[in-house]
């Protein structure tokens, strides 16, 4: 399997064809539109087509006060709430000197770490699904409804949360949710060898995404690629140990980098083990949280209104499809005068064209599947 | 690189790039240079392009904010844009393939037009849209395709 | 006597006298499979309600990706403008008898999204006609199972040989 053409064409007169993989696909993870010129079966152009979900993100944080913004964060990126909500919160504070109780950052880190583990979870049940695999979405889907139960029992809801505002976060920690989040770690566990055993070493899967889409390292940072797709690549970047934000730097984790181990450095199989990883490392944050976390009153810090001094600030969060930045200028009112939101999965999907010249129209859905995109955020 | 060292040597490239300490920001208002400043800063090892917006100042001219990165030396620095409507900008789209997306949706919307980038139409909005959204003065045209676009909550209360 | 259902008289007799009404209506109701239109965040939401946990394969519903071959589309997410042809387009290519099922407050009316939204379509209504609406933002999966039995309960109610019934 190889990128070379598969049919001499010397003696047949062939032609282009366009297919169109429309908005409504059961394997393009949302309303994506991509237009296929192909020549039989070996794809020579792509273009992707985007802004089906495109929900005027931006004009209504012109319009709104910065805290009623956040339920709108968490419906961009709806499988990383907590991440989009938490990148909205650094942002604000940075402009409003505001001291964060610890114990408010401790919240804040674990929550974003279950977060990470739910949507990582949800990464490998549909990838597999895409490649062909139905059971590994059935358990995955099992166990991820542990994770949102967590989440019910903290927040009151399944999948948008409106949980972490500017100054703090809206509730405690019930009771048990310590004792409760531990015990699902230890049930965690061995669930995720047994996906391990089903999907990672399986020949059919390894024939399918190893070699595929091979993105090089240099390339990947011009087109601004980020997240576990960069670091599939070999690229050891992780905003969480280059330029920590909260208390990212009292923690002890390792980044996952993609090695190449059954094919390339930077095919699809990398992308998928270093997600696979990156779950194990969330959990082993996740414990160290827990055995130092502080007391203190979360609410100490929520300002009454929220009124940033003026100016403008980027601000950069490692959510787990890539960077997300937020981008907010402010005039010193209550309501923001522009706010832009950087999203990964924007910059990783412009990278497909490139990819998938010279596949094959099955490898353009490995390859589509392997850069995880989630269309809410790319289109906002 | 030390930060003095760095604001001098992007200072040095061209005399009509402005720094103001305070907020950390570049800033330039002859854009027509801005493609041979943009190709010294890459020199300088800025090879990631984070970010491009797009903002509709007040006073009729609009800007645009580009956040750059360097992975070697882990310097970030912020470049501002100011310059009048209607005015082309220079597309950095050869430097950094970021720029490619970005600059569309700056086009899409807010109306900024870049000369020689590769594929100057809309990616957000549908072809034939009107007007462009981010604009502070836009007000949405009141049917689209035979579609009814409601300004308020009293067509269906 | 309080009315048997069609299948307790079954399970009683083994030998049913029934209108045909009824015994259509009875097998469409069964088996309402549905066309996978998930647009946004509700489709996370309609996925985990045919997860093992809220199974709705009991219920007789099964996703079916082409239009040709399903019964009921639920629209599930924010219908922007860009969009709304095609949601047209595609419940124009489904055979009859076809039903719709609003899930979500993006679907329904617009949402969060009905004040600045220029690019959102305030309800799909505008474009197919719809015949149950389940609120929610999202709507839990146990909601989204209660839309598809008062489903079960309209189709029943439908007359394709008798004299049409007002409801």
């Amino acid at each position: 399997m190889s990128k070379e053409n598969l049919i001499d064409k010397s003696s047949i007169n062939t032609d282009d064809m366009i297919l169109n993989m429309g908005p409504q696909h059961p394997s393009t993870h949302g309303v994506l539109r991509l237009k296929i010129h192909t020549d039989g079966e070996v794809v020579s152009k792509i273009e992707p087509i985007i802004g089906y979900l495109h929900r005027c993100f931006e004009k209504h944080s012109e319009n709104l006060p910065y805290e009623q913004i956040v339920p709108f964060t968490d419906r961009c990126d709806y499988l990383s709430s907590m991440h989009m909500s938490h990148a909205y919160s650094i942002a604000v504070e940075k402009m409003m000197d505001i001291e964060i109780p610890e114990r408010v950052e401790y919240i804040r880190v674990i929550v974003s770490e279950l977060q990470r583990i739910a949507s990582h979870a949800f990464f490998i049940g549909v990838f597999g699904l895409d490649v062909g695999a139905i059971t590994p979405f059935t358990w995955v889907f099992r166990d991820r409804e542990r994770i949102i139960d967590l989440f019910e029992t903290l927040t009151g809801a399944r999948l948008l949360y409106n949980y972490v505002w500017p100054g703090g976060v809206s509730h405690d920690l019930p009771e048990k949710f310590i004792t409760r989040t531990i015990e699902f770690l230890d049930y965690f566990e061995p669930q995720l060898i047994e996906v391990d055993e089903l999907l990672t070493t399986n020949k059919i899967f390894i024939e399918r995404t190893a070699d595929i889409g091979v993105l090089d390292k240099d390339i990947a940072i011009n087109y601004g690629v980020t997240g576990p797709a960069l670091r599939a690549s070999g690229v050891d970047f992780d905003l969480r140990k280059n330029e920590p934000y909260s208390i990212y730097d009292k923690l002890d984790f390792d980044v996952p980098v993609g090695r190449g181990e059954m094919g390339t450095v930077g095919d699809s199989w990398d992308r998928y083990i270093v997600r696979f990883l990156e779950i194990k490392e969330s959990i082993k944050i996740i414990r160290q949280c827990f055995k130092s976390i502080p007391e203190g009153d979360v609410h100490a810090a929520l300002p009454k209104k929220v009124r940033p001094r003026k100016g403008s600030t980027y601000s950069r969060f490692e959510s787990s499809r890539g960077e997300l930045g937020y981008y907010i200028i402010s005039d010193g009112k209550n309501v923001p005068t522009r706010l832009k939101m950087r999203s990964p999965a924007f910059s990783n999907l412009s990278v497909l064209p490139y990819l998938s010249e010279g596949w094959m129209i099955s490898d353009v859905i490995t390859i589509l599947g392997s850069l995880d995109i989630v269309l809410g955020e790319i289109d906002r | 690189m030390s930060k003095k060292t760095l604001t001098d040597s992007i200072s040095s490239i061209n005399e009509s790039i402005a720094y103001d300490e305070e907020t950390n920001i570049f800033s330039l208002k002859e854009v027509g240079t801005w493609l041979d400043i943009a190709t010294e800063i890459k020199n300088l090892n800025f090879n990631y392009l984070m970010c491009i917006t797009s903002i509709d100042m007040e006073n009729s001219q609009l800007a645009l904010a580009y956040n750059l990165h360097s992975t070697e030396t882990k310097d970030s620095i912020e470049f501002n844009l100011f310059f009048d409507k209607d005015t082309e900008i220079p597309s950095v789209e050869s430097l950094w393939r970021t720029a490619d997306w970005h600059e569309r949706e700056a086009y899409d919307m807010m109306g900024i037009k870049f000369i020689n980038h590769p594929d100057m139409k809309r990616i957000l909005l549908p072809q034939d849209w009107e007007g462009y959204p981010l604009r502070k003065n836009y007000k949405v045209a009141d049917y689209y395709h035979g579609m009814y676009i409601p300004k308020d909550k009293t067509s269906w209360e | 006597m309080a009315e048997l259902t069609l299948r307790e008289k079954f399970d009683k007799d083994n030998f049913v006298v029934e209108k045909l009404d009824n015994l259509i209506n009875w097998a469409r109701a069964g088996s309402p499979w549905y066309f996978q239109f998930g647009l946004a965040c509700c489709a996370i939401e309609m996925m985990a309600a045919s997860a093992p946990r809220h199974d709705l394969e009991r219920f007789g519903v099964f996703p079916r990706a082409s239009p040709r071959q399903a019964d009921v589309m639920i629209v599930a997410g924010t219908v922007t403008i860009k969009m709304a042809e095609r949601v047209k387009r595609l419940y124009e290519q489904m055979s009859d008898p076809k039903y719709v099922i609003s899930m979500g407050s993006c679907a329904n009316s617009g949402g969060p999204y009905w004040q600045h939204g220029y690019h959102v379509l305030k309800g799909v209504d505008l474009v197919v006609p719809v015949d149950v609406y389940v609120p929610g933002c999202p709507p839990r999966p146990e909601a989204l199972i209660q839309g598809i039995m008062e489903l079960q309960k309209h189709i029943k109610t439908q007359s394709t040989f008798g004299k049409a019934k007002n409801v």
